[in-house]
């Protein structure tokens, strides 16, 4: 494979889930396109952030492109190998290569297993350190690299805290030397201080290992803080990618713009400077989402064209794409 | 070791953090269980009663349990025979020791029984859903529907008298014994597969178990290492209930004429022999009566500690 | 206490309030003798991460901590003059809801799933202001309309299941200030909310405090939203007060090794990057054992031999500024 080619490429990936109803014979009534159509590529040692709010399909994008739900349509590759038509052995080779980080430290870990378990069982399945003895050395090279004590290998995850549990899911996510993993939401249940820690732990380990991550969050400051470039998701679609600095100064969706002011900054006179575009309604349910452009009402600038044709998806400037017809 | 920029000391997280001992789940519940007395107390009756049924064996022979000692037939509780003689002058005490070797062992296998069945059903149909989940369901629903006595006489009949005899703990069994087993097995495990199914259902939507398939585990391994020993709490009450429901079923069989047969004692089958003296002869049912009051309570209470033990929520930090 | 020179009247003033928790593990050292006072009008943030007390103290003064495991062992809550610790349980209910509201985290949770949301708030109205059916459906419906709620009249018979997080929190909201309470104590309000719908929330609140004049006492852990609300900051850790100030100074110049580290962790959604996040090695002290010298201690860079000894109170470090430091942050040597 070329060192040039992106690691991972997502083309027009769509997840659609069925709304069910009936209690003998289950008939469909709906259809949750909670991923509706979403293209990007993410290079090497690049840190690409998917930002959203709640709804928005960020997080079933990440299982998507993981395989962990059968995509409806589309193309997913990751280090030339496609994803989603992938099976057996195949299906095996690509998740030692692409692994994940869970948002919950109390539920992403069995509460039954001790942490050699936990972390070891890549090892395993994978057949990469067939002798037990290895593996438990192995273990404990892991755990160090995550800044906890190998002394404890033995404990079981009700022990710790929710930052040391989230440790030892980074320790599981690295036991297979994975070149690509998918953050989703890794620090949002952790108090302040904690997710400082978390953060830097990823980065280093991204400098040490060249790995590549797509980082899923909700929290814009800490995605500006890790990511080289953002995509900001709304209802199943991504309106905007950029790189970083661009985005945050330049922000070409309305979405994206009223997404940004809303954002409280810890600065209380810049804070009281500022000018927020308080959009109104709810984030709308990607049941029935909006026709034409989903943002069309709650839009600032939304027109007659808005409701009738969805916006084409565009590079209005290099590297900096978006989906609006005003942009 | 680490080289990060900002190294993070490794010790301070030992000391803040993990100042208590190692305490596996199971030494946790040990300790919740303990402070639960009725289960507590269960826990010695039963084995009290395990003694009293295996322990005993070696004081009184089965020779002598069987042994028709007939001019004393129909005699009340004496110092020779604390607990009477029966209908043709066999010890009463002596068989009730030795009904009960049966009677538990019962009990025990067949809540085996139930278990793999049960558990087997119950995990596939809670794990892949669907069709699959909708054809079992439908079959356990066809089998709780059937009457369990209905059942228990039609296999009973059927099966009654075409097992031979087997030899086992130095005793010989009446084939009817593996019968009733295999009766109450196959016919009370749907109970514990509706359970194991609702946990299973809401356990897979568990993280840790999408952790594991992202990490490439097989379906079987997430079944039965990863979802299954995080159903032990309700799984290990439905067994403990299992068990006084099989001794009481083998009463029932018994009661019908139906169960082991005579001359194997089994407590059941001892209430069976006691219908017609129930007001002349009350030495006949009191106590093998008592012994399955005993066994039937004490492990309810065994059960409802165990329960209270086992809920994850109760987790001390 | 807040050497601030008092231009408004004191709402409420606490003294010395320290609350345990008997569990059989042990005692819960919660809040670990705190004081502070609201001004009519003003609004109070107390900031701090899990585990500091910023919600048990608040319970505390409510009298909505459970006795037992809970025990308040020493403490005063002068509201308008009047300890709160020693009302009656009549005499606190009274107080709650009508002179001083609180609006939790999960409005899932604090609304009853099974009544509709008109039939709450008209509950509140008629039990704290006697009033009519009639006139508190009146009422009711003005309640969800002032706080944004359009079509309000339909609503009143809907179910809370039926409404999203941000409309719920609304409700929430709207309850709360149905009595025009002086005092509203916001738990976490907006943490599991949106981003944008947290801003609707926030420019809500603000509106309503500036129209009614209300006191609000806002918990949270977000160091961002404080700088946009708050008139002052309490930061807490550990069950202490670490630090007081008015939101500009605090922000500006924090003087507490906690708060510095705290507000050095924090990216920024409008600055390009600077420099890697500074993190706070270590873990907060188990609440299991009970205080002694300085909280913050072990986890801090400036550490002096005195800190392991005496637990510091909170010194003056600032006009209206406390801090409970013994070392000069700045000067790099000890007060």
């Amino acid at each position: 494979m070329s060192e040039t080619q992106p690691l991972v490429v997502v083309e027009n990936l769509t997840k659609h889930f069925p709304v069910t109803s009936g209690l003998i014979l289950q008939r469909k009534v709906g259809t949750v396109k909670a991923v509706d159509g979403i293209s990007f590529h993410i290079d090497r040692g690049e840190t690409l952030g998917l930002v959203g709010e709640s709804g928005c399909g960020k997080t079933t994008a990440g299982r998507t492109l993981l395989a962990l739900y059968p995509a409806t349509s589309g193309r997913v590759t990751i280090d030339g190998k496609d994803v989603c038509k992938a099976k057996g052995k195949e299906l095996l080779g690509i998740r030692r290569n692409a692994q994940m980080i869970f948002q919950d430290p109390y539920a992403s870990l069995n509460p039954r297993w001790t942490v050699n378990a936990i972390v070891s069982e890549s090892l395993r399945v994978h057949h990469l350190i067939n002798n037990e003895k290895e593996r438990a050395e192995r273990v404990k090279e892991l755990i160090n690299l995550v800044g906890l004590s190998s002394r404890l290998v033995n404990r079981f995850p009700h022990e710790f805290s929710g930052g040391q549990r989230q440790r030892i899911g980074i320790a599981r996510a690295l036991a297979s030397e994975p070149a690509f993993i998918v953050c989703d939401e890794p620090i949002s249940a952790l108090d302040v201080s904690i997710q400082a820690q978390v953060v830097n732990l990823l980065e280093d380990l991204q400098d040490k290992f060249a790995l590549t991550y797509l980082f899923i969050a909700h929290d814009l400051s800490m995605v500006r803080h890790i990511c080289d470039r953002v995509a900001v998701m709304y209802l199943g679609i991504i309106v905007e990618l950029a790189e970083k600095n661009e985005l945050y100064e330049n922000p070409l969706h309305p979405y994206t713009q009223a997404l940004l002011s809303a954002v409280p900054i810890p600065d209380p006179r810049k804070d009281r400077q500022r000018r927020r575009t308080i959009l109104p309604g709810d984030v709308p349910s990607p049941v029935n989402p909006p026709s034409g452009c989903r943002f069309h009402p709650r839009c600032p600038l939304a027109q007659d064209l808005c409701k009738q044709e969805p916006p084409i998806w565009r590079e209005a400037a290099p590297g900096h794409w978006v989906a609006c017809h005003f942009a | 070791m680490t080289e990060t920029a900002d190294p993070i000391p490794v010790a301070s997280f030992n000391q803040d953090e993990l100042e208590t001992p190692p305490l596996t789940l199971g030494q946790l519940t040990w300790r919740r269980f303990r402070r639960h007395k009725m289960a507590m107390f269960g826990a010695v009756v039963l084995i009290l009663l395990f003694l009293y049924s295996f322990g005993g064996a070696l004081v009184l022979s089965e020779k002598y349990a069987n042994f028709a000692d007939t001019p004393l037939r129909l005699s009340s509780p004496s110092l020779e025979h604390p607990f009477g003689t029966d209908t043709i002058g066999r010890d009463v005490l002596a068989r009730t020791i030795y009904g009960g070797q049966i009677s538990l062992i019962i009990g025990l296998t067949a809540v085996l029984i139930e278990n793999i069945i049960g558990i087997s059903i119950g995990a596939l149909a809670g794990y892949y859903g669907g069709k699959v989940d909708a054809l079992l369901m439908r079959f356990t629903e066809a089998m709780l529907n059937i009457p369990e006595i209905f059942l228990l006489i039609v296999m009973a009949k059927y099966f009654g008298g075409k097992i031979p005899e087997i030899n086992m703990l130095g005793r010989e069994f009446s084939g009817s014994v593996v019968v009733i087993v295999v009766i109450i097995g196959l016919t009370s495990w749907m109970y514990l597969a509706r359970i194991v199914r609702a946990e299973f259902l809401s356990l897979k939507e568990n993280e840790f178990v999408l952790a594991a398939r992202a990490t490439g585990t097989s379906n079987f391994e997430i079944i039965f290492r990863h979802i299954l020993p995080n159903s032990i709490a309700p799984i290990m009450v439905a067994a403990t209930l299992g068990v006084a429901n099989a001794i009481l079923a083998e009463a029932y069989i018994s009661f019908l004429g139906l169960g082991v047969q005579p001359p194997t004692a089994t407590w059941g089958n001892m209430l069976d022999g006691a219908n017609n003296y129930l007001e002349s002869a009350p030495w006949l049912w009191f106590f093998p009566g008592l012994l399955i009051l005993l066994t039937v309570l004490s492990i309810n209470f065994l059960g409802d500690g165990l329960r209270d033990a086992l809920d994850p929520r109760s987790r001390a930090a | 206490m807040s050497d601030l020179p008092i231009i408004k009247n004191t709402l409420l003033e606490v003294s010395d309030l320290r609350t345990r928790f008997h569990i059989p593990e042990g005692t819960v050292y919660a809040v670990n003798g705190i004081s502070f006072s609201v001004a009519e009008g003003e609004t109070l943030a107390v900031v701090g991460e899990s585990g500091c007390g910023k919600s048990v103290s608040m319970l505390s003064l409510m009298r909505l901590i459970p006795i037992p495991p809970g025990e308040i062992t020493s403490g005063t809550a002068l509201y308008r003059g009047e300890d709160l610790f020693k009302k009656s349980e009549a005499g606190m209910e009274d107080l709650r809801g009508k002179e001083i509201a609180m609006v939790f985290q999960d409005p899932m949770t604090s609304l009853n799933p099974v009544l509709t949301i008109g039939k709450q708030i008209t509950e509140s109205l008629r039990c704290h202001l006697g009033l009519e059916q009639d006139a508190a459906e009146r009422r009711a419906v003005e309640a969800l309309e002032r706080v944004g709620i359009s079509d309000a009249a339909r609503h009143l018979h809907d179910y809370p299941h039926q409404f999203s997080g941000g409309m719920r929190q609304r409700v929430m909201i709207a309850m709360a200030l149905a009595c025009e309470p002086s005092l509203l104590i916001a738990d976490e309000p907006t943490t599991a909310l949106d981003v944008t719908i947290q801003a609707q929330i926030t420019e809500l609140v603000e509106h309503l405090r500036d129209q009614y004049h209300m006191a609000i006492i806002w918990i949270t852990h977000d160091l961002g939203v404080v700088a946009g609300l708050a008139d002052r900051v309490n930061v807490m850790y550990s069950g202490f007060i670490v630090e007081e100030a008015n939101v500009d100074s605090l922000y500006e110049d924090p003087q507490h090794p906690y708060t510095i580290s705290l507000l050095a962790a924090l990216p920024r959604v409008d600055q390009r990057r600077h420099h890697r996040l500074k993190s706070i090695p270590g873990a907060p002290p188990s609440l299991l054992v009970e205080p002694k010298g300085c909280p913050f201690a072990p986890r801090c860079e400036h550490v002096i031999e005195r800190c392991h000894v005496e637990n510091p109170s909170l010194m003056p470090v600032g006009v209206g500024h406390t801090a409970a430091c013994w070392v000069n942050v700045q000067k790099g040597i000890p007060r």
